[in-house]
């Protein structure tokens, strides 16, 4: 046991890093969320299980078929971008009177539904997976670095940089833009909103199998994960301000530090209990969120 | 009034309307003429908005009809309506307050563009002559309306009245041919409203038939072609502004009895 008079310099920078590699899977799970809100208002449960799908196929992939990464890559996110499709086709999209509650009911069910297919798929085994570059540390400062956690940062700032890019500076992410902001006078410009949310489902499932593929080689995947993953993620977008995907990477990442700084500090047990801590803080203190106040509603929008 | 072609370009077939019990459009059969300013008025709750409502699809029709230039437009979706031609502004100014002024019209004009959702509209600006089409005829209509110089405010930091100028920006982006406008001069000044009054006068000029609804009589008898007065949901008069002014039905209607 560690006294918390003998934390070093190394000790805080090993933490931030473990609390950064997971907060940058918070963040995109929180990403995900927010894109199927923004379209449609709801909360989709099922945004775990995408990591989970993205994490289990990549393994089946690389490990049992060792087809290359970057193939096994651009496979996994396809298969989920098209299962997140077909999730809004088959079970968001036919319903008569889509209510918000409807449609978060229809969701929990589906992520239950993913959770078996799963389990009858993958079994109740946690899969190892082989990093992207290698598994030996590297010295960092004094504190260790898997070569895994840059390939989790260097995805998140692309994922962002692509983010960004396809809402500010293409037709078809303007268009999805001013259909979460103003359903009505979008569907008046001709833009058709249920392909919107469509295409929201696609773009979270994308985003959420990524996040899955990224940090399998480091928690090793189950079945089972999804709802934790999603809980966490869920709780770094109501911190971010819902909605607001640049609250929710920063979020996430603060989330994720918070949680390793607590793991390291007062007990590992507790790590999972403290997210959830913070996630009911915020419910209860701020829940428009540390970046949900009036000023910040102009970078609202995804 | 008898029926030649250029009366019957938008045609409303006992068209009806019921909230609960409520009779919101009462078997209203009316026509609007191609190329010409039709205002729609009568007193508060009259069903005017609902009209509205019912022709760009937002509401669907309890029964009757409704046809443009003889296609029937009722079931049919906002957005599909729109991509017929049929552009429309709201009584509440609804503009994308977080995208900037040019970014609210060309999101107006995608319909314009051809890539839909195609790979395309995911290349770089630069690379998509299409883009730059969609940018510059934006900027056409923003020039029009006087909004040039303000393309890269956001929408939501602009006055009302620039606001509304906004809407039928966007709303003209699509290249409407026929623009349905809900009191366009509700909230604006008087001389926010004279320019209001020359720009719809204009966009007529461009040989586009506009309807408007519009509590702003001296608006409403200084541009309209023709007039028709609802009230209960029902048609109680129509004609030429003149007419209208001296129908004792309609001073009825706003006055009380």
């Amino acid at each position: 046991m560690m006294e918390p008079s003998s934390v070093s310099f190394s000790d805080i920078l090993q933490y931030i890093i473990m609390g950064v590699q997971s907060g940058c899977i918070y963040a995109l799970v929180a990403m995900g969320f927010n894109m199927i809100y923004n379209a449609t208002g709801i909360i989709n449960f099922a945004q775990g299980e995408f990591v989970v799908l993205g994490g289990l196929l990549m393994v089946s992939l690389t490990m049992t078929l060792n087809l290359p990464i970057p193939l096994s890559f651009a496979a996994t996110t396809l298969a989920v971008t098209a299962a997140g499709v077909a999730m809004e086709r088959f079970t968001i999209n036919p319903v008569k009177n889509p209510t918000v509650l409807r449609l978060i009911i229809i969701t929990i069910a589906v992520s239950i539904i993913v959770k078996g297919a799963a389990m009858g798929i993958w079994g109740k085994n946690s899969y190892f997976m082989r990093h992207f570059s290698g598994s030996e540390p590297l010295d960092f400062l004094g504190a260790s670095l898997l070569p895994q956690t840059l390939w989790i940062v260097g995805t998140l700032v692309l994922i962002v940089a692509a983010y960004i890019y396809f809402f500010n500076h293409t037709m078809t992410g303007k268009c999805m833009r001013a259909c979460a902001i103003n359903r009505d006078a979008a569907r008046l410009s001709g833009i058709n909103d249920r392909r919107m949310v469509m295409l929201s489902f696609a773009l979270s499932a994308g985003i959420g199998a990524i996040a899955g593929i990224i940090i399998t080689p480091i928690i090793q995947m189950d079945y089972a994960r999804g709802a934790l993953l999603g809980i966490k993620g869920f709780g770094a977008a109501v911190l971010g301000g819902l909605g607001n995907s640049m609250g929710a990477i920063i979020a996430g990442i603060l989330l994720g530090v918070l949680e390793a700084a607590s793991a390291g500090l007062i007990s590992s047990h507790y790590m999972d209990a403290i997210a959830l801590f913070i996630l009911l803080l915020v419910l209860f203190v701020r829940p428009s969120g540390i970046f949900g106040s009036s000023a910040a509603m102009r970078l609202k929008e995804f | 009034m008898t029926d030649n072609p250029t009366r019957s370009f938008i045609v409303l077939d006992r068209l009806r309307k019921e909230f609960g019990g409520v009779v919101a459009v009462n078997d209203l059969s009316l026509n609007f003429a191609k190329g010409q300013i039709s205002a729609l008025i009568g007193p508060n709750g009259a069903g005017k908005t609902t009209v509205f409502n019912l022709i760009t699809g937002f509401l669907p029709p309890t029964s009757g009809s409704i046809t443009l230039n003889g296609v029937n437009l009722s079931g049919k979706k906002p957005h599909r309506i729109a991509s017929m031609g049929v552009g429309r502004t709201f009584q509440n100014v609804q503009v994308f307050p977080a995208m900037t002024v040019l970014e609210n019209v060309m999101v107006g004009r995608h319909l314009r563009s051809r890539c839909g959702m195609a790979v395309s509209c995911l290349l770089p600006q630069a690379l998509r002559p299409e883009e730059k089409r969609i940018r510059e005829a934006s900027m056409v209509w923003l020039e029009a309306v006087g909004l040039k110089d303000q393309a890269d405010r956001t929408a939501g930091s602009l006055p009302l009245g620039s606001q509304r100028m906004l809407e039928i920006a966007r709303a003209m982006a699509l290249e409407p041919s026929v623009l349905f406008l809900d009191e366009p001069a509700s909230g604006l000044n008087a001389r926010e409203t004279a320019g209001m009054g020359d720009l719809i006068v204009k966009i007529k000029a461009m040989g586009i038939t506009i309807i408007l609804v519009e509590h702003d009589m001296e608006l409403v008898m200084d541009i309209s072609d023709n007039v028709a007065v609802v009230n209960f949901g029902s048609l109680i008069a129509e004609g030429t502004p003149k007419d209208i002014q001296a129908n004792p039905d309609v001073i009825n209607a706003y006055l009380g009895a």
